[in-house]
């Protein structure tokens, strides 16, 4: 494969991906001058780094091969020892995580150009490591490897919540850190016991590993532990409001696009390949979680007064969605909980911005203290307007594809759930439009907000993406849905496998 | 080509107008969305005109771009044309048409009139994309598409709270609806593995009768799916126990209400079950079901205008009443005569919205029509406007009323089921207290002294041209449509006309029985709508004090129709309220006291608690580390001896 007269094969594509950011923290790192000039140096520094590494995710979109679900552009050289290695690849369930984390950042790093005022150059040192560290997570062949970009990514998190949030930024950060501490720990202890199980680290080959049943329950536990809570699922769900409500916007922005993305993706990469019959036995469970979420969550979004706050319950509600999805093994069931991830982090990233944007201006999150804001505003009302939409999932908006496909897969599987779930539908059309009147509708009457500005080009241009992205991938979703085909089919196949063969094996074993 | 700029053009147009009316301004995008719809209207025309004339089927289906594939689902974005869609987009173009133009006139003086356009626009194009869908996903999609534009131009006035509410509420309730409709889709897939019309209709014959198991029950496949599909069409055709958002959307522009909330929007519902015949006929459960909820809304909506006040709200109960009429002949399967009505009830109805718009206008934006009274000599035109399109409402021959709305009760009196027998008392019913608000409405607005203020009176004027050639056009339609396409939609050989757009299973097919039926039934619809026409003479005209007396010595009956059955108190106090107030309890008292309580901020309390404790122990005081040293040696060495 030739690619602009170079030879591209043999170059490690995944591993530059990755990495890069983190060369551009190092440079980032050596930035000397005045505040100022630091500051702008490191500004423009990470921007260019976070484009470039989107331009180069592109080509991985680009050279991807639908046609099979095998891990491409791979990379393997021993590390720790013959079984623990640096190994990288992707399959169609990881590329689009990987696509939509290079693609917010250079909108990250935007949105926090002017409202970032203080210790510049570590806030985008933070950020670029984040955004290592995410690449690395979708792209780990080794459990260790994974393990160390899953757990490294955080603690940039929480000093971004720690340093450079709101007021009350340390109960969150602390309750953020003690939620994943618990289920980091527990996870860390499953991949002990499966390492002396299996020998090995090896993600593929932990997956063509058979653990034993009782043993698969633990495991499933230990690992349910870690991801629910990044997802998070009710009821260790508490974390994410406070979270959000203190970071700064482009840590919302991460957190809900990516970061409560890696909890269901890790469902999909570990729980349910490695562990299919505790996966099988454990459904029941994730079933009525992701209802009461769905549920609990809307109707607790329903009384916010906090817009960031309300924004958060939403993303818990259709974060339900997610898990109801993967776990209904159909087709349309985990396409639907990828396509509704990816284009959460859309809708869920571009909802925060549009809070930051108001916030940058009035320093204030509370519902009542806005109102009218179309009559100065109408451009940020007509994108708040078509985010707000897609939030409520309507057709023709990228929203609507992910419930949608989920929704019609839990239906196959189990009608109740589906007609608990799909009254998120009429609620969230609650929730959100009552926040878009309260916000934009009116007249405006408060005296701070007569003189309001609307976007600025900058604002635009971060939103404007977006809103292109939302609205193209609703129309026609077949360049996200076709990546995932193969992959999907494949999880289904050995899935559908390995439980006929316990089955064989338990009908032999009663002979 | 034709069909796909039929559709487009004012999607086109409303894309445009969105993007650039920055660059462009407001008379350039009222203009281009106008002539847009326009256009699209007279092909739609031809289109029509031509499959008259030349009696060839037409059906045709272009795929324009693939939308979902994912495993065994797959559809596409497409434009399917059969009679029932061409007939759609005649009354949907030509009513958007005139509209358009219509609020060059009403719009004149609105800062906004550029997005008003680009709504009614983006309106028109969902609107046909609806009608001429070949999926439920696609229909799906109109569906939430106007029921979008429905939001935002109720909600135009952004300024007015009311008008806010009322736009939230619709889209809510219009949800909710939904919420069935959603499942009957999903129901759909499951059962049929498609969610093309075609794949769906050709094996719905298979299904009749299937059964399947649901929470140990017994349930009929086909009964389930199309009681949640009628859900949907509750919602949207604003039908009892679904309708309360409707009265409540004349919050927005009149216009709106005119295209929207009385021509096109509104009978969406009644127009999916008909493209979905091959579903319903094998579910006379369901048919039974939408009989016996459209006789419940004619009946209860004109119950409820009778008394209103707002003459928009009057002729928004009459639209309600007026859908479930065309519910009735539906779930008869007489949907050719469900059509019929609905084609003609587009014009009558969207004249008599635009007249009223004409008075509103008039009488400097005064809706209360206590507050009307002698505009006949002032608005000369509007006042015949409203006098033809109540005629055509009331029923009276000749007008397109007449023939569609007079149908619809004849075949309820053919049908010989109790529920149909029920359908056709409360249908009559209606049409006396039909004719009996119309006539109020016209008396107490144009009649009698004016109640009207010295101030507003010397403003009075007849609407500008802009205003009255649009209402001249729908009197046209609301007078010819009738006589005109009575022969080809409901005659003799009207399958001819319709093709396979609809489907009736032998034997259940009602309109040969009511063509036959006696000439005295016939008329008697008439005669009722004309007591009615005499009552509200007498009781406007003739002696004005009699409405107050019986009011007076009826208070509780009054109330109830006055607050239309108490149905928005009861819904706040069953649903809204609970819904918030377990909002509130679940944040504070699930998130914050339980959840939290126990989980981080216990947690971390208790940690605290027994690191105080801990503290404790390292008093500092040496005698105290002594007795502990010591307490500790004498346990090791019993330890050792003992064990």
């Amino acid at each position: 494969m030739v690619f602009i007269g170079v030879d591209m094969t043999s170059w490690p594509i995944l591993s530059i991906i990755t990495f890069l950011p983190l060369v551009g923290a190092a440079f980032i790192l050596f930035i000397r001058g005045d505040e100022k000039t630091v500051a702008r140096n490191a500004k423009y520094l990470a921007l260019w780094t976070t484009i470039i590494t989107f331009i180069l995710s592109l080509i991985l979109w680009l050279r991807f091969d639908k046609s099979t679900a095998e891990f491409q552009f791979v990379e393997k050289t021993s590390w720790l020892s013959e079984n623990i290695s640096y190994h990288m690849g992707i399959d169609g369930i990881s590329l689009l995580f990987i696509i939509l984390s290079t693609f917010l950042m250079p909108i990250c790093i935007l949105a926090s150009w002017v409202s970032i005022k203080s210790r510049v150059k570590e806030y985008m040192i933070a950020f670029l490591v984040i955004e290592t560290a995410m690449i690395g997570v979708f792209s780990a062949l080794d459990f260790l490897v994974f393990y160390i970009f899953f757990e490294g990514g955080l603690i940039p998190m929480f000093l971004i919540i720690g340093i450079w949030g709101g007021s009350n930024r340390i109960y969150a950060t602390f309750k953020f850190f003690l939620y994943t501490l618990i289920g980091s720990l527990l996870m860390l202890v499953a991949v002990i016991v499966m390492y002396f199980q299996a020998g090995t680290t090896d993600i593929p080959s932990l997956m063509a590993f058979n653990f034993d049943f009782t043993l698969q329950k633990w495991l499933w536990i230990a690992f349910f532990a870690s991801f629910a809570v990044k997802i998070p699922m009710w009821p260790v769900h508490t974390w994410l409001p406070d979270a959000h409500v203190e970071a700064p916007t482009a840590g919302s922005v991460i957190l809900a696009a990516v970061l409560l993305k890696m909890g269901a993706y890790g469902f999909l990469r570990f729980s349910i390949p490695m562990l299919p019959n505790a996966t099988e036995y454990f459904t029941p469970l994730v079933f009525v979680l992701s209802v009461i979420a769905i549920i609990y969550a809307s109707f607790v979004a329903l009384r916010q007064v906090d817009m960031k706050k309300l924004v958060a319950y939403s993303s818990i509600a259709h974060m339900g969605f997610v898990t109801l999805g993967i776990f209904t093994f159909t087709q349309q069931g985990i396409e639907g909980g990828l396509f509704q991830m990816i284009s959460h982090g859309l809708i869920s990233g571009a909802l925060f911005l549009c809070v930051g944007v108001i916030y940058d201006r009035m320093h204030t999150r509370l519902i009542d203290n806005y109102g009218g804001l179309v009559n100065r505003m109408p451009k940020y009302a007509f994108l708040f307007l078509l985010f707000t939409l897609a939030n409520v999932g309507l057709p023709g908006t990228s929203g609507f594809i992910g419930e949608f496909l989920v929704l019609v897969g839990i239906f196959k599987i189990n009608i109740w759930v589906a007609v608990f779930a799909t009254t998120g539908v009429v609620l969230s059309a609650a929730y959100a439009l009552s926040l878009y009147r309260r916000v934009i509708f009116g007249d405006l009457i408060k005296l701070e907000l007569k003189e309001i500005l609307d976007l600025n080009k900058r604002e635009v241009l971060i939103l404007l993406p977006l809103a292109i992205a939302i609205i193209t991938f609703g129309i026609y979703p077949e360049p996200l849905l076709s990546v995932m085909h193969s992959s999907v089919e494949n999880l289904i196949y050995q899935n559908s496998l390995a439980l006929d063969l316990t089955i064989n094996q338990n009908f032999a074993g009663n002979r | 080509m034709l069909y796909i700029s039929i559709v487009f053009l004012p999607g086109l147009a409303a894309l445009t107008a969105g993007v650039f009316s920055r660059i462009l301004g407001h008379g350039f995008v009222m203009f281009i969305t106008s002539l847009s719809v326009s256009i699209s209207s007279i092909l739609s025309f031809y289109v029509f005109l031509k499959l008259i004339f030349s009696h060839k089927i037409i059906n045709e289906n272009i795929t324009i771009l693939e939308w979902i594939n994912s495993g065994d689902l797959s559809f596409s974005w497409s434009i399917m044309v059969d009679t029932l869609t061409i007939v759609m987009f005649v009354v949907v173009t030509s009513v958007s048409a005139l509209v358009h133009w219509y609020s060059f006139g009403y719009m004149k003086k609105d800062p906004h009139k550029a997005r008003f356009f680009t709504y009614l626009s983006l309106f028109t194009f969902a609107m046909l994309m609806l009608v001429s869908s070949d999926n439920f996903v696609q229909l799906f999609f109109g569906w939430e598409g106007v029921g979008l534009c429905s939001y935002l131009l109720i909600g135009f006035w952004f300024k007015k709270p009311s008008a806010n509410a009322a736009a939230i509420k619709a889209f809510i309730v219009n949800r909710v609806g939904d919420f069935g409709f959603a499942l009957g889709i999903m129901a759909i897939f499951l059962f049929f593995n498609s969610v093309t019309y075609e794949n769906v209709f050709n094996q719905a014959v298979n299904f009749e009768g299937k059964k399947f198991l649901f929470l140990s029950m017994n349930l009929d496949i086909l009964t389930v799916i199309t009681m949640l599909l009628f859900i949907g069409a509750m919602g949207k055709s604003a039908q009892f126990l679904l309708h309360t958002w409707l009265p409540d959307a004349m919050e927005g522009p009149t216009p709106v209400s005119a295209l929207i909330h009385a021509a096109t929007m509104v009978t969406a519902g009644v127009f999916m079950v008909v493209r979905c015949s091959p579903l319903f006929e094998y579910a006379p459960f369901t048919l039974n079901f939408i009989t016996l909820t459209g006789a419940i809304t004619a009946f209860f909506a004109a119950s409820v205008a009778i008394v209103q006040n707002d003459i928009k709200r009057v002729i928004a109960y009459s639209t309600c009443s007026q859908l479930g009429y065309m519910f009735i002949a539906v779930g008869l399967s007489a949907y050719s005569a469900a059509i019929f009505h609905l084609f003609t009830h587009a014009f009558f109805k969207a004249l008599l919205f635009l007249a009223s718009g004409s008075v509103i206008h008039a009488v400097s934006d005064e809706q209360d029509m206590r507050k009307m009274g002698g505009l006949y000599t002032l608005l000369p035109i509007t006042y015949l406007m409203v006098w033809i399109g109540s005629l055509a409402l009331a029923g009276i021959p000749i007008f397109s009323g007449f023939f569609s709305k007079d149908l619809i009760i004849e075949i309820a009196y053919a049908g010989s089921s109790s529920i149909s027998n029920f359908a056709f008392w409360m249908a009559l019913f209606a049409a006396f207290l039909t004719a009996f608000y119309s006539w109020r409405l016209i008396f107490m607005t144009f009649h009698g002294k004016t109640r009207i203020e010295k101030s507003v009176m010397s403003h009075v004027h007849e609407a500008p041209f802009s205003m009255s050639i649009p209402m001249i056009l729908l009197a046209m339609g609301a007078i010819f449509s009738g006589i005109l396409c009575v022969g080809v939609m409901t005659g003799h050989h009207n399958s001819e006309f319709w093709g396979n757009s609809l489907f009736v299973l032998a034997g259940r097919d009602l309109i040969e029985a009511a063509h036959d039926l006696h000439f005295s039934l016939k008329i008697l619809p008439v005669i009722i709508s004309i007591l009615g026409i005499l009552l509200a003479w007498y009781f406007y005209i003739y002696k004005i004090n009699i409405p107050k007396i019986i009011a007076n010595a009826n208070q509780p009956l009054y109330l109830f129709l006055l607050n239309k059955w108490y149905f928005d108190e009861m819904y706040n106090y069953l649903i809204v309220n609970p819904s918030r107030w377990l909002g509130y309890f679940l944040w504070k008292k699930g998130d914050e006291t339980v959840i939290d309580g126990i989980g981080p901020d216990g947690f971390s309390a208790m940690i605290n608690g027994i690191s105080k404790k801990i503290a404790l122990l390292q008093s500092g005081l040496l005698y105290h580390y002594a007795f502990v040293m010591l307490a500790g040696v004498v346990l090791f060495v019993s330890w050792f001896l003992l064990v």
